[in-house]
């Protein structure tokens, strides 16, 4: 399929190369020449192909049930002038940039998404995107160990665990040793032992995410900044839900040097998982250590203004073994999507989305511990909160998709302690039946915890 | 491309708005210090207020300031840039699969998980392989992965002294920096005279600390590796496993199979080889296989298949399954990203086999090596191509004779094709080969499109020879001349400062 050749032009053009026949064009070793008969579906017509996929996407019920589904992956509205611009084909079937003088369009939205995470994040510079946000925190922790040439990283535990892992993957390559900053009852990452930790200088860098993965806002307060500073150590900060830069204080103000996260939630529909869009932003001292790639604004021969794709010495296609990373794929659409987005909303959009995220799952929170449930923790949140149902978390998912309602996650699935504990998500799009329903439900479902 | 001389470039979208210009998407929202202390907030938030139609022309107009497939012909070698069918799209966005969460249930996401399973399925029986997994996010992502899982198999079987890479001299930039990166140490081995890895050259370096060695066939020239199945027999008989890395995999497929050539590990970029829109440089979608010894140790989560008592009347085999994401794999290599897969992707590349089955899918290699071969003969008197034979869904020309005699370089013809509406092949890669350029014209070009683009290289040859400044001048009919790269590096401008023109 897709193939224009008819059974002329393919003899003419086998005549011209001098073969008779496509069989003698594909010769290959008899050794290596495939005999076993492929198992491989039977060619369908594009309207059955319509219709076997409209058929699979509908047993993909979840998608018509209420849902406080988040922690990492977040439903926001996409105003549809996104989909009509980013799906144009000079964007859609263009690849990476390379020819700068039939590229300047891409060039310069990938120049404009540059500075939009640097406005968001308060850093000096950002790259072209990266996969996802987990391996932005791999990256990130790669641009602290070439930064300062240690070996071992500390996180919080705080961070999303499917982060952590990745980092974890990462890590195991490059014989990298990673330790953990404990919880604090608030649900906030614990500093208390970060001195001693860092007396050693040991540590390339120390990692903290907020919101964190419970939700929580979880900056690094002064005194810890104080100590890493000391220690020569690189902070690095994790922001997995992108919205939350509406409202709260930038990662650079409380003195993030890294910031690395997750910017799905700008347009990028949930689509199971991917494809997502990471980013990551500096201070300028890490500027040729950052990987993947980066637009630059110059000038052509005449002295318009023009964009390029710049230090790529740091690449891996110049300096293959001894590049920064071996990123070659970036995530231009997905960052394109996000850079229409931020420009549809603006400050007044954003802030406002923001808004509703704040104000919904305040909504959500009232609500569930009206219910009987209690709030686990009690630290400043944006919009996701952890609800200790009283019994397994697991059990009151699945009576609550009983009666058609997606909870949330179960944060056992992580947390051995918190297996009672249901992490939950409310944004602009999450409406006050769905709450309702849910606080309803679980009125049924989940029983007081003991003691509280 | 149309001449656009007096183009004036488009304005920033930072220089366009204004504050209070604001289009309603959701209704203004309380304050934010009703919800959290100030000290917790943001001061600013200097973004730009734009109305929804002045995004809708900004982002226009950079759409046409980008050149596309569906613009016209992109011979990019290496990166396998056919026509993206609008099918892919289309059922990739059914709200089914756009709006699931990937912390559904399993249950309730049985359809994705359905395309999942079928494609992982598809790719194994075309390549040759045990098993995918559609974990890693591009390609060299997933040759992370397969240099991730050679580390553990063998630190498993306590041969951790193997740590050297054999990566030929032809190989993507990304084999030897992947290697790095899981600690590798990269043994570099210089092509034949045929344009081949060498047998005795590979068999001179293996030995007990022969980790892996990566191979591309056909490989970065176009050629098929034709003594591969010796040079995975040497690998295997020093205890070093051979890894493919999966770029040309689009020359393959219903003729050949890197799993019967003795390949452990592979990658695909199925961004390439099934159509899916490369997006300006990404999201791509990287499948990681392996052989039956190394399934163990694939990236999680993996989709396993449990065969229902009774299933619909459908008859789709896969129809009558229980599929569940399966995490509990204790040798795992571990994630290689936040959740499952590139998985709107993974609908697109099923769509595509779905549209080829078997024989299309043959048919697909069958003429992209066709194509290749076609522009080959047609090109070979005017500019140098130093390995003059049946090549496969790409060639390598070298502009090096053309150089001497006239001072235009590979470079240079490059931009003479912008100016006449082709996308410039792949440059000065792969690296042996001195002004090269890489012509991979992909299945999906028609004969005529394939004579006009050897009519423009022969026409750019013929005016080098007799007006060598006016292609040393190319382009002339884009929105910008040559930039000065120099200058972007030396003086990095990588954003836009607030207050500043």
């Amino acid at each position: 399929m897709y193939t224009p050749h008819t059974e002329r032009d393919i003899a003419e053009m086998l005549a011209a190369v001098g073969v008779s026949s496509l069989d003698e064009l594909l010769k290959v070793p008899d050794a290596v020449a495939l005999k076993a008969q492929l198992d491989i579906v039977p060619a369908l017509a594009e309207s059955d192909i319509a219709r076997r996929f409209t058929h699979m996407a509908q047993k993909n019920t979840a998608v018509s049930m209420p849902s406080f589904l988040g922690a990492g992956a977040y439903r926001h509205y996409a105003p549809p002038a996104i989909a009509s611009l980013v799906m144009r084909g000079e964007f859609l079937t263009a690849y990476t940039p390379y020819q700068a003088e039939v590229s300047q369009g891409y060039l310069q939205a990938i120049y404009e998404w540059q500075t939009y995470i640097c406005l968001l994040t308060g850093m000096e510079i950002a790259n072209a995107s990266v996969y996802d946000g987990a391996t932005a925190l791999a990256e990130g922790v790669i641009m602290a160990l070439n930064a300062n040439g240690r070996k071992r990283v500390l996180v919080s535990r705080a961070i999303h665990p499917n982060y952590r892992a990745v980092l974890k993957t990462y890590c195991d390559g490059l014989d990298v040793e990673i330790d953990e900053l404990a919880l604090r009852a608030d649900g906030t990452t614990d500093f208390a032992t970060l001195r001693e930790a860092l007396a050693s200088k040991a540590y390339a860098a120390v990692a903290v995410q907020s919101p964190n993965v419970f939700g929580c806002v979880d900056v690094l307060p002064a005194d810890a900044l104080a100590t890493i500073r000391e220690s020569e150590t690189v902070p690095i900060a994790v922001v997995a839900e992108a919205m939350s830069l509406g409202a709260l204080a930038t990662p650079a103000s409380w003195g993030a040097q890294i910031v690395v996260g997750e910017a799905q939630s700008f347009g990028n529909p949930l689509a199971y998982g991917g494809p997502y869009v990471g980013f990551i932003a500096a201070t300028p001292e890490h500027m040729r250590r950052i990987p993947g790639r980066l637009a630059g604004k110059t000038v052509d021969t005449h002295g318009k203004t023009a964009y390029v794709l710049t230090l790529q010495a740091r690449e891996q296609h110049i300096r293959r073994e001894r590049a920064t990373s071996n990123i070659c794929t970036n995530q231009a659409h997905c960052a394109l999507v996000a850079t229409v987005y931020l420009a549809l909303l603006g400050k007044t959009g954003l802030r406002d989305v923001a808004a509703h995220n704040l104000a919904r799952s305040r909504e959500l929170a009232t609500a569930v511990s009206s219910a009987g449930c209690k709030l686990q923790f009690d630290a400043p949140f944006f919009n996701e909160i952890v609800l200790n149902v009283g019994r397994p978390a697991n059990d009151v998912l699945a009576a609550l998709q009983a009666r058609g309602i997606l909870g949330g996650v179960d944060l056992g699935r992580w947390y051995p302690e918190f297996a009672h504990c249901i992490l939950m998500c409310a944004t602009e799009l999450t409406t006050t039946s769905e709450i309702n329903a849910l606080a309803s439900a679980l009125k049924e479902v989940a029983h007081v915890p003991a003691g509280v | 491309m149309s001449p656009l001389a007096s183009d004036s470039g488009v304005a920033l979208i930072f220089d366009e708005g204004q504050e209070g210009r604001a289009n309603r998407y959701v209704d203004a929202g309380a304050s934010l210090d009703a919800f959290l202390p100030k000290a917790l907030l943001r001061d600013d938030l200097p973004l730009p207020d734009n109305s929804e139609l002045d995004v809708v022309r900004h982002f226009t107009r950079l759409s046409q300031r980008t050149f596309g497939i569906d613009l016209g012909f992109y011979p990019l070698g290496s990166c396998t840039m056919k026509y993206n069918p609008r099918i892919n799209d289309a059922m990739a966005n059914l709200p089914g699969f756009r709006d699931l969460h990937p912390y559904a249930p399993d249950e309730l996401s049985q359809g994705a998980l359905q395309v999942m399973y079928e494609l992982e399925r598809s790719l194994a029986s075309l390549f040759g392989m045990a098993a995918f997994s559609l974990n890693p996010s591009a390609g060299a992502h997933a040759e992370l992965a397969a240099l991730l899982i050679a580390k553990k198999y063998f630190k498993d079987r306590g041969e951790t002294h193997r740590d050297k890479v054999i990566v030929p001299d032809t190989a993507h930039g990304t084999n030897p920096a992947s290697a790095a990166m899981c600690g590798f140490k990269v043994i570099s081995i210089p092509s034949d005279a045929r344009g081949r890895v060498s047998v005795d050259e590979i068999k001179k370096v293996l030995g007990p600390d022969t980790a892996v060695c990566m191979m591309t066939n056909p490989n970065t020239l176009g050629l098929f590796e034709d003594h591969v199945h010796e040079i995975t027999a040497a690998v295997h008989a020093a205890g070093g496993l051979m890894y493919y890395d999966g770029a040309n995999a689009n020359a393959l497929m219903g003729n050949a199979r890197p799993g019967d050539m003795g390949f452990d590990l592979m990658h695909l970029n199925t961004h390439k080889t099934f159509t899916i829109p490369h997006g300006g440089g990404g999201a791509g979608h990287g499948p990681v296989g392996v052989a039956a010894h190394l399934i163990d140790y694939l990236p999680t989560p993996v989709v396993v298949a449990k065969q229902r008592s009774n299933g619909d009347a459908s008859t789709a085999p896969s129809d009558r399954l229980t599929f569940t994401l399966d995490f509990d794999r204790p040798k795992s290599i571990g994630p290689m990203r936040s959740f499952w897969s590139n998985f709107a992707h993974a609908v697109r590349a099923l769509a595509y086999i779905y549209a080829n089955g078997a024989e299309g899918l043959k048919k697909v290699s069958a003429l992209a090596v066709l194509n290749a071969n076609y522009i080959r003969v047609n090109v070979r008197d005017v500019l140098t191509t130093p390995y003059d034979e049946i090549c496969r869904h790409e060639f390598v020309a070298s502009a090096q004779e053309l150089k001497k005699e006239t001072g235009v370089r590979a470079l240079d013809i490059a931009k003479a094709l912008l100016d006449r509406g082709f996308m410039a092949p792949t440059m000065y890669f792969p690296l042996i080969v001195p002004e090269c350029l890489m012509i991979e014209p992909t299945e999906t070009e028609s004969k005529e499109t394939l004579d006009v683009f050897i009519a423009a290289l022969r026409e750019i040859v013929a005016t080098a020879k007799t007006d060598p400044q006016s292609i040393l001048d190319a382009p002339k009919n884009t929105v910008v001349g040559r930039v000065d790269e120099t200058r972007a590096a030396r003086h990095p401008d990588l954003r836009w400062h607030p207050g500043k023109p």
